[in-house]
């Protein structure tokens, strides 16, 4: 989409002109970054396909039996056995699974006998939903904080962030998750304290169920956004042309629009990338504390259970997604700031 | 530690650094805390004030009183006193964990920051491979293989440090191999495991500290997140997660049961994290900001 924008539409050359040469390297090397960084994000789903698929192998034992739990008759250890493949030699069972992914086919879970893409994408929306509402709550609350501790700093409201932000990091977010139920649900019957429903039986209702579990998850990330804010507000404001734009007499409005909300923009993304991995993680454990049946309570009833199949589906779902959102912010930067654009 | 080096890098003498941490409050009290952690998880039973599993089954649920200074849990058992019981899970917990993470991932940082070569590249790539996973996720994944129970859940939060650790270890090992005192080492036939052991880890002892005291609050919540699912410690075995669990299933009778076990586990994680930046400090490193 940037090519486009690093393109531009500014200048009109004239064909065969010198800018126009250049402006043609310039789309070919973003283009070539494009192309190595999704080569890159490939290789790296590879390789977890690779550990994922070893994961049924390193199971001490006989996998068949271990899987099919202490009171299995022989013929459901057969049928597991038929079921994964067992039987195969190691390097064709890899090459039968991993030509099954190609084509969208995760195998069935063990215990449903249904499709793991199928349950997978039955189980992603509310987990979607809320990690994304989380993101937002994230974002919100975390560059307000930070832009307003930056600006303020060393008064009482730059250490009251820096404490929060201290302490939303250190607190899990199911414990939070629990204190919130608590005071918003049970001592104060405000919100829902458990489930989770579509957007479809109304948006309060949604939005009543979703708000505590979101907050819940998104907090710490506020915590460590407002933290990587502050201290891009704080190296902002040394720059020369902030003081300059001051001594020229820019109202604070202009200047936190015009130069500090859009360099405060790049440590964001980069938080922001960070933190998928935090969220999806999070969210297994505040869906189970909300009673939420997302992809969260499936993974875990999936170890619970032994599902394999469910749970190699489950980890290389959150690796796709993982290396899907680092591409993209790797594709924002060069949006956003355009030193980076042929880096 | 050995001092016989002699560095040019950031590192500082550790009596330096442990004085300099002691003199600031707040790690000095996240250092006092930790202490008293470590001695309620050796001395707990002579300090508790009652027996952690007597069951009084009349005085479910008791508030705070003197007698029950942090109220008492479903079974009418001692709060305060199951509390100080678990602390020994909450030290030993993420030793194993960080010590399972140093034990993959420090010799082999090591070993890829001074040569290079094969080892850097395929451990690099793994590394890379298993932190594209969420944490949480990959650990799911490997007690989905070992089975659960906190040693495995541990295990596997270790293996998920390593990668991490290894970065760290790498990088540091990089900058302290183009130093002079690591080539005259090699130039009259320090070998290689000398020159890593002996040169190299004590000039990269500060950031390695501070990843492994941050990495021991994240180990902490993670044991707390996988006992709360029911993948780490098992009944009868208590752990601040596992109370956690046991007041979740309680909370429509008692709302300020989450309250006691949570507030231990945000101050050990809080006492962790402020020792870590104290002592990036105080070695002059970079914030992570």
């Amino acid at each position: 989409m940037w090519i486009e924008v690093v393109g531009g539409s500014r200048h009109v050359p004239a064909p065969g002109s010198f800018v126009s040469a250049h402006r043609w390297t310039e789309v070919t090397v973003s283009a070539r970054m494009v192309l190595r960084r999704l080569g890159g994000g490939l290789l790296v789903l590879w390789l977890v396909s690779i550990l994922t698929f070893l994961l049924v192998q390193l199971i001490p034992g006989d996998p068949a039996e271990v899987i099919a739990g202490e009171n299995a008759t022989v013929e459901e250890v057969a049928r597991i056995r038929t079921e994964l493949g067992l039987g195969q030699p190691v390097l064709e069972q890899y090459l039968n699974w991993f030509s099954g992914i190609l084509r969208g086919d995760l195998g069935d879970s063990l215990f449903t006998n249904r499709s793991v893409a199928t349950t997978i994408a039955e189980a992603a929306p509310p987990t979607v939903v809320i990690t994304t509402m989380a993101i937002l709550v994230a974002v919100v609350i975390g560059v307000t904080a930070g832009i307003a501790a930056g600006l303020t700093q060393g008064s009482w409201i730059d250490r009251a962030v820096s404490a929060a932000a201290t302490l939303g990091i250190a607190m899990p977010s199911f414990w939070l998750a629990m204190v919130l139920v608590s005071v918003f649900a049970l001592t104060n019957p405000w919100l829902p304290a458990t489930g989770y429903v579509d957007v479809r039986s109304g948006f309060g209702v949604w939005l009543s169920h979703v708000i505590l579990p979101s907050t819940a998850l998104g907090l710490a990330t506020a915590a460590e956004l407002a933290r990587h804010t502050r201290g891009c507000v704080a190296d902002v404001l040394t720059r020369p042309y902030v003081r300059t734009a001051r001594a020229r007499g820019a109202s604070g409005v202009w200047l936190i629009r015009r130069h500090i909300l859009r360099n405060a923009a790049i440590p964001v993304v980069t938080v922001l990338g960070l933190q998928t991995g935090r969220l999806l993680g999070g969210a297994i454990v505040v869906e189970a504390v909300f009673g939420i049946s997302g992809l969260g309570s499936l993974a875990i009833n999936s170890v619970l259970q032994r599902d394999y199949p469910m749970i190699q589906g489950y980890v290389l779902f959150s690796a796709v997604v993982v290396v899907a959102i680092n591409l993209i912010v790797d594709l924002a930067y060069g949006w956003i700031n355009p030193k980076v654009r042929t880096a | 530690m050995t001092t016989a080096t002699i560095s040019t890098t950031v590192s500082k003498r550790p009596r330096h650094v442990a004085r300099s941490l002691l003199r600031r409050p707040a790690s000095a009290a996240a250092i006092g805390f930790v202490a008293l952690l470590v001695f309620l998880a050796i001395a707990g039973p002579l300090v508790s004030p009652h027996d952690p599993e007597t069951q009084d089954l009349g005085n479910r649920f008791a508030g705070l009183s003197s007698t029950h200074l942090l109220g008492t849990d479903e079974f009418g058992r001692d709060v305060a006193s199951r509390i100080i019981q678990a602390t020994r899970i909450a030290i030993v917990a993420p030793l194993i964990a960080v010590g399972v993470g140093l034990l993959i991932g420090l010799p082999l940082g090591l070993w890829a920051g001074l040569r290079r070569g094969a080892v850097d590249a395929i451990a690099g790539r793994l590394a890379d491979t298993i932190l594209s996973l969420p944490a949480l996720v990959g650990a799911l994944a490997i007690v989905a293989v070992l089975g659960p129970g906190l040693v495995n859940a541990m295990l596997a939060v270790g293996i998920i440090f390593s990668p991490g650790l290894f970065r760290v270890v790498r990088g540091a090992t990089l900058s302290v191999a183009e130093e002079t005192f690591v080539d005259s080492a090699e130039a009259i036939g320090s070998s290689t495991r000398r020159t890593l052991w002996v040169h190299i880890l004590p000039n990269i002892a500060a950031p390695l500290l501070v990843q492994v005291t941050i990495l021991m609050g994240v180990a902490l919540l993670a044991e707390a997140s996988l006992s709360f699912i029911g993948l780490g410690v098992q009944p009868p075995d208590a752990s601040w997660g596992s109370m956690l669990k046991s007041a979740y299933n309680n909370q429509f009778e008692s709302p300020f049961s989450v309250v006691p076990s949570g507030i231990a586990m945000v101050l050990t994680v809080l006492a962790f994290n402020t020792i870590g930046d104290s002592i990036r400090d105080a070695v002059g490193l970079r914030r992570r900001t």
